[in-house]
């Protein structure tokens, strides 16, 4: 069986499952397993950037998926009335004083020479930098929350045409998408200076913590993020389902494909997303393999492979280190930016590692680390478990507590525990697939 | 001015919280960096690992008190501890087993050890969702304090109350009969001498006869014993809660870097050093300021550094400065 024969054969055997499920369950949630396919695949790329071509190992996705999602919102809400003339140019002022102190330290960290003396100095600065940034930026945030806290409540973002939401698409949000990338390739610069270059397993811990930072700022920083008030209501770039219900010629088309306008309206929508989505995964992809065969690319897997030796010939491997783990990183943000859109709402609560780090590393694994083609199909199949092994799990429950007596304590809680079974089936099959296959299902060629 | 109320009120902010929540992460930072220095990878498992032995001593717990059985003023929880220990120990040598051990054969690269340990944490997570469920779980019973804000004040006649909780007595005692025990294990009998040979130099150490097999099951098996009394601790102090266990980890790895990863004696200090900051950054100094300032210095504002939402960043920062600086930790730890 040749390569592309067995390849094929995979990607059809996903694209069975799914239409299994259109048929068993409803079109609307194949296409919806379809769209967050693509997004997952997307992640998967850019952690098969840092993983498969280098070697890097990253667990702080849900961050930089998170720093996505807060371009979304910077890019698509209008601004709140007020709120900028309230506080914005305080909230300002005291992040650049913020980032002036911490430069200010390296500065005489960099210059002054060695001794207790610049130790003192540092610390001097900082302490005072602290004091003023929080002295400023304090009751900037108070204002800004302060307008009316029930609504809005924070800066908002930047889209002029945001107040229009609900009625149109708006092509404006589309802009987050880069945005969300260089978010989370800023992050991931400040993180890869502090932690690469040391033990493989410090930037692992450094990215665990930086993760968690992040989604504590979006929750916490209401005048931002309206924290855990969630921001809903997003504009979508593509046509609302009530604009497709009114359009005599969509509705039209619509019966004339035996759909009901309500029914073909929601799958119209999706099948954009899904449009807009393959066009940024096929963008990724032909872009990933262009690194992949580059000799920017055989110079990253020859450090993967022997970093002394790389290194003997002249290689840097800590900047190469750097530049694709920012690169990575990025395509996790860009990925990040793309969910909030489709969610059109940005939940800061719902950001758990389980589901935005550790599942992208299951896809990565399982689908092949290294092969570009490997991290899309993992994407698209630990996805589709993903959704599908509750209902499976359910099942399954269902089939076992058959026989026992309705109401006993023991077959409700087995019910009830069902929604469990995601996590211990991605870690088997982690574990399975790292035990016996350990090349993935698409090996590295 | 009133130095007094003052120090009672930054013992019982400050000093009682930080001492126990130091303790647990000690505790915790001891297991992370025993795995580290015999089985030479950095275990993500192990707040989980804290989760499946707390969530088998709570099981427990729950068994004696429907039975009627318990301690009088101490918690039940402490009879059902040696339980969840033996379940944790089973646990993680069944785990070791059927996965690590192939690793360890193989001589993988420390990096895949990581990602294995990932799989287990989804696992053990898995598991102890499916058992006990995701919510707080409460197992304390017994006396709620040793010393009462109330009465302390009513003896002393002081305007700040001190308060000790139980857990947090217990915690402490806990911790150093645990940690005393470790190390003279670890000093002065043979299976603890050779864990630490084997530590220092593994072809030295296997030259000279030691199984490689026994001095990893050691470990594991006073892993397992530590996870489980900090994951019962920590439960018994907060709640229990399997969430919060994965959680722990970054403070709990931040401890065992800032004092050396694979550095015992780091670990302890490691832990005490990254509580300590999270309790003071994140405290609401006012309370303490108040009585040292004079009135008309009374600062207007709580006086709190960081809100409380942020402790990760303080472990997290910590632990960057240690990296940038020293990143074999305060005491000399073996990785670079």
């Amino acid at each position: 069986m040749t390569e592309t024969v067995r390849n094929s054969l995979l990607f059809g055997v996903i694209a069975l499952l799914i239409l299994f499920v259109g048929v068993q369950q409803s079109w609307n949630s194949a296409l919806y397993i379809i769209a967050m396919g693509l997004v997952s695949s997307i992640m998967a790329l850019g952690v098969n950037l840092q993983w498969g071509f280098a070697g890097l190992f990253n667990v702080g996705i849900m961050g930089f998926v998170a720093l996505g999602g807060l371009a979304a919102v910077l890019i698509g809400m209008p601004p709140t009335e007020g709120a900028f003339a309230a506080g914005g140019v305080g909230v300002i002022t005291a992040l650049l004083l913020g980032a002036g102190t911490i430069i200010l330290a390296i500065v005489i960290m960099r210059r002054m020479q060695g001794g207790w003396m610049r130790t003192l100095a540092v610390i001097a600065v900082l302490i005072a930098g602290f004091f003023i940034f929080r002295g400023i930026l304090d009751p900037s945030v108070a204002r800004i929350e302060d307008i009316n806290p029930a609504q809005y409540g924070y800066l908002g973002g930047i889209n002029p045409d945001g107040s229009k939401v609900g009625e149109r698409a708006d092509l404006f949000i589309l802009l987050a998408w880069p945005l969300g990338g260089l978010f989370a390739a800023a992050a991931a610069w400040l993180i890869g200076k502090t932690a690469l270059g040391l033990r493989s397993d410090y930037l692992a811990i450094a990215t665990l913590g930086i993760a968690e930072i992040i989604i504590a700022v979006l929750k916490n920083e209401d005048w931002l993020t309206r924290g855990v008030k969630n921001v809903i209501g997003l504009p979508r770039p593509v046509p609302y389902e009530v604009t497709l219900q009114n359009d005599p010629s969509f509705v039209e088309r619509a019966t004339s494909l035996g759909f009901t306008p309500v029914e073909a309206s929601t799958l119209w929508v999706k099948v954009l997303y899904i449009l807009l989505f393959a066009a940024v995964l096929l963008i990724l992809m032909w872009m990933s393999q262009r690194a992949l065969h580059s000799p920017w690319g055989r110079m990253l897997r020859a450090i993967r492979d022997n970093e002394v030796a790389a290194e003997a010939m002249g290689k840097d491997v800590t900047a190469r280190h750097l530049q694709v783990f920012i690169l990575g990183s990025a395509v996790c943000g860009i990925a990040g930016a793309m969910m909030t859109t489709i969610d059109s709402q940005l939940t800061p609560g719902t950001y758990q590692p389980l589901r935005f780090t550790f599942l992208i590393w299951v896809m990565v694994i399982v689908g092949g680390s290294g092969n570009n083609l490997g991290a899309v199909l993992g994407g698209f199949l630990i996805w589709f478990l993903w959704v599908q092994v509750e209902p499976m799990g359910l099942w399954l429950m269902n089939t076992i507590t058959a026989g026992m007596a309705e109401g006993s304590p023991l077959k409700e809680h087995l019910i009830e525990s069902a929604a469990h079974m995601r996590l211990l089936t991605m870690g088997m099959v982690l574990l399975l697939v790292l035990r016996f296959s350990p090349r993935g299902l698409i090996p590295e060629k | 001015m009133d130095f007094l109320n003052a120090i009672i009120a930054l013992a019982n902010y400050v000093l009682i919280p930080g001492i126990a929540y130091g303790s647990q992460l000690a505790l915790g930072a001891l297991g992370v960096t025993l795995v580290y220095s015999i089985l030479r990878f950095s275990n993500f498992a192990h707040g989980d690992t804290m989760a499946m032995g707390a969530m088998a001593t709570v099981l427990m717990t729950w068994l004696f008190q429907s039975w009627g059985i318990s301690l009088g003023p101490l918690p039940t929880a402490l009879l059902a501890l040696p339980f969840g220990i033996l379940f944790a120990v089973g646990l993680v040598l069944f785990t070791d087993r059927t996965v690590y051990r192939f690793y360890r054969v193989k001589k993988a690269q420390p990096v895949i050890l990581v990602i294995v340990s990932l799989g287990v944490t989804f696992i053990y997570n898995g598991v102890t969702r499916f058992i006990i469920g995701a919510d707080d779980q409460s197992f304390f019973d017994g006396e709620r304090f040793i010393i009462s804000a109330r009465e302390f004040k009513k003896a002393t006649g002081l305007a700040e109350g001190l308060s000790f909780k139980t857990t947090q007595g217990i915690t402490i005692v806990t911790a150093i009969v645990v940690v005393a025990l470790l190390f003279w294990f670890l000093n002065k009998t043979r299976a603890g001498k050779s864990m630490r040979a084997y530590s220092d130099n593994e072809d030295l150490a296997l030259l000279s006869g030691i199984n490689p097999e026994r001095v990893v099951m050691i470990t594991w098996m006073i892993v397992a014993t530590l996870a489980t009394i900090a994951g019962v601790l920590y439960g018994l102090d907060k709640s229990f809660k399997p969430f919060t266990y994965f959680q722990l980890l970054l403070p709990i790895f931040a401890s065992a870097i800032v004092g050396g990863l694979g550095n015992p004696l780091g670990a302890i200090a490691g832990g005490f050093v990254i509580a300590f900051s999270e309790v003071t950054i994140t405290y609401a100094w006012k309370k303490v300021l108040v009585y040292l300032m004079p009135e008309s210095l009374e600062p207007s504002g709580l006086v709190q550094l960081l809100s409380t939402d942020y402790k990760f960043a303080v472990s997290f920062v910590i632990l960057l400065i240690v990296l940038l600086f020293k990143p074999t930790g305060l005491f000399k730890g073996q990785a670079v």
